[in-house]
């Protein structure tokens, strides 16, 4: 699924609204946590998941190919941890389960 | 610079100041798009948000574990898993640079 998929998705499931809103409400949820992460803040969504900032910090890299070392600068890294209620709706109808 | 918590409510209150709907409408909206995203998700579909990253869900196979305390072998059973890959879009604005294209 796209987020253009998702927002036709959306408009069947809400008639009654203008599709350009149901785009403005999904852009609105990724940029807000696109902005909370850029800030340095986590995101909790209980049941769906949380998104946080892990650092990582600088090191000497190498040039796989060539040898040669490379500096590779700090930089944060965005991260995703799957909520409970996801993780287990996820394994639900495995067999094994 | 504290960390703060994002939560359903403030996304809700984003999508209030928005767009022309209520308050109770807006968290029904919220609670919609992660129900979007979890059913397609839990249907094994891969989920693509341009701009932001993707979602995809990966069959792992059984493997042996370990009980730590004990020693003792425990088979850990055959399972899905959730794997988010972030956007270049999002790294780069977590890293501080903005991002010149105006890529939507």
């Amino acid at each position: 699924m796209t987020k253009s998929e998702l927002i036709a998705r959306l408009s069947e499931r809400y008639p009654h609204l203008y599709q350009r809103d149901i785009e403005r409400i999904v852009n609105t949820v990724f940029d807000e946590i696109t902005t909370a992460l850029s800030r340095g803040d986590r995101v909790e969504l209980r049941g769906f998941g949380s998104f946080s900032v892990r650092r990582r910090n600088a090191r000497i890299g190498r040039n796989p190919r060539t040898g040669a070392t490379v500096k590779v600068d700090e930089k944060n890294l965005p991260f995703f941890k799957t909520g409970k209620e996801l993780r287990e709706r996820l394994n639900d109808n495995l067999p094994g389960a | 610079m504290a960390e703060r918590t994002m939560t359903r409510a403030d996304l809700t209150e984003a999508v209030y100041h928005e767009v022309g709907l209520s308050r109770s409408e807006s968290a029904e909206l919220v609670e919609s798009v992660l129900d979007e995203l979890s059913e397609t998700l839990i249907q094994g579909d891969a989920v693509k948000i341009s701009s932001f990253g993707s979602f995809s869900v990966r069959d792992k196979a059984q493997r042996v574990g370990r009980n730590l305390k004990t020693g003792e072998a425990v088979p850990i059973l055959p399972r899905r898993v959730l794997v988010f890959r972030a956007s270049h879009v999002l790294k780069d604005r977590i890293n501080g640079e903005t991002t010149g294209t105006g890529e939507d």
